[in-house]
């Protein structure tokens, strides 16, 4: 079973905002606030772990079932992805 | 007045140096000397000062800021500041080597200006001879380098036909992102308004091609087209709204609201010299001259579209409507509205005249 392993590319980081309190996504042209779920989502993204090893991690931290965890975190890279602020490899 | 927003963006225009000289440059028509720009450590604060107050993105633009010999020194400060760094360039003056400084310092991310897609037009309209080959070549290292790239091409009547290639162009060099954005009438474009503004026709036909584009899931480019909002039914919402998410800083310390408010008559601008940027975006006049909703008056004040559109472009209020202070001459509510229908029959191609170049730098 292939699982595709997302990574922010380059020019695409996450920086705590100090002034506002709150983490952001930054990329070209784009800052994005991002919310503590988000901020989590990307802070399992570490460009070794594929889908399925980022939901399991969330889903132990936040003691949430998988199969709620799951929609939400593709949906949230998938749409990262759509903007072109995450890439995936391999799968 | 509701309470001041945190600005998000800054652009330091670090000098009006400029190899091209393109028609259609939003510089002011007086260009500051190299003798009067901020030095190093001045920027440096600058900076800081821009994190401090909420600054997430800093465009590093001019004139070209590669004619700056301590860009990478400034990128560095920037980055210390936390800052994300744009460069927004021609190419001209990137050497390879500058490249490699420049990425050593953390550079984010380029934007790379096209005049045009073939060698013959893009060097006529930035007048600088074999200044597209060498573009080429700046963009071939930076994807060797492996920064993000996103292409900026200007289009106007005599390239929007190339729209097409432009896009071919772009995805050819690795870029990840492209602005389609059409020339806006500010400083020297406006005037080369009538050799410069499409046609209907032009625009309908990039508009079209644009959406097919955008639907095409193998296309690998975020794609951001700016029409000519001549054409459009409501005016842009210059900066986000005048004062609430963006400040500009002139080669000489000048803080503006946007690139053009310098052409606003009696507007006073205060310098990072004397005050500490907070101040300035919080407390000058010309931050809070147009700020908000407050300022405006009928047909905006009682719009439904007031607090999207912000009322449009305050310079282009200025420069149609002669008063910064009116409703945007483009929007179809303004009584000024019949001023730009007028421009827009005034541009026929048979009728062109020849264009007017930028200035360069002197001394």
């Amino acid at each position: 079973m292939s699982d595709p392993v997302p990574f922010l590319p380059r020019g695409v980081r996450r920086h705590f905002d100090k002034v506002r309190g709150c983490a952001v996504l930054l990329g070209p042209e784009r800052a994005l606030m991002l919310d503590e779920i988000s901020d989590a989502i990307l802070g399992a993204v570490d460009g070794e772990r594929g889908l399925t090893a980022i939901c399991t991690v969330l889903a132990e931290t936040y003691d949430a079932p998988l199969d709620v965890i799951r929609p939400d975190t593709e949906a949230f890279l998938a749409d990262l992805a759509g903007k072109r602020l995450l890439d995936y490899r391999g799968g | 007045m509701a309470e001041i927003p945190l600005p998000i963006a800054m652009l330091a225009e670090l000098t009006h140096v400029c190899p091209l000289a393109c028609p259609y440059c939003s510089n002011p028509l007086e260009l500051t000397k190299r003798s009067a720009e901020l030095d190093t450590e001045t920027w440096a604060r600058v900076f800081r000062e821009a994190a401090e107050i909420g600054v997430l993105q800093l465009h590093l633009s001019g004139g070209e800021p590669a004619s700056r010999r301590d860009l990478p020194d400034l990128v560095s400060a920037a980055r210390d500041a936390g800052l994300y760094t744009n460069l927004i360039t021609s190419g001209i003056g990137l050497t390879d080597r500058r490249l490699e400084e420049l990425d050593a310092a953390g550079l984010d991310h380029v934007q790379l200006s096209l005049q045009g897609v073939k060698a013959e037009l893009a060097d006529r309209i930035g007048g600088y001879r074999g200044g597209f080959d060498r573009k080429m070549a700046v963009a071939s290292k930076i994807a060797e380098i492996g920064f993000p790239l996103t292409i900026n091409a200007v289009m106007h009547r005599e390239n929007l036909d190339d729209l097409a290639e432009t896009l071919a162009l772009a995805e050819r060099l690795g870029a990840r992102r492209i602005e389609i954005a059409c020339v806006q009438f500010h400083g020297w474009a406006s005037g080369n308004r009538a050799a410069l503004l499409p046609t209907r026709e032009q625009v309908s036909a990039a508009k079209a091609l644009v959406a097919e584009a955008r639907a095409d899931p193998g296309c690998p480019m975020v794609i951001d087209f700016v029409p000519p909002d001549y054409y459009s039914d409501y005016p842009k919402a210059c900066m986000g709204g005048w004062g609430s998410t963006g400040l500009n800083v002139t080669p000489s310390g000048d803080v503006l609201p946007c690139h053009a408010a310098e052409s606003i008559p009696g507007m006073v601008f205060e310098n990072v010299a004397s005050r500490h940027l907070g101040e300035i975006w919080r407390q000058s006049d010309a931050f809070n001259a147009y700020r908000g909703t407050e300022w405006m008056a009928e047909p905006c004040r009682s719009c439904d579209r007031r607090e999207i559109d912000f009322g449009g472009c305050r310079c282009q209020a200025l420069a149609i409507a002669g008063d910064a202070a009116a409703t945007d001459p483009v929007c179809r509510r303004a009584p000024t509205r019949p001023l730009v229908e007028a421009m827009l029959s005034d541009a026929i191609p048979e009728t062109a005249p020849e264009l007017i170049y930028r200035a360069r730098v002197s001394g």
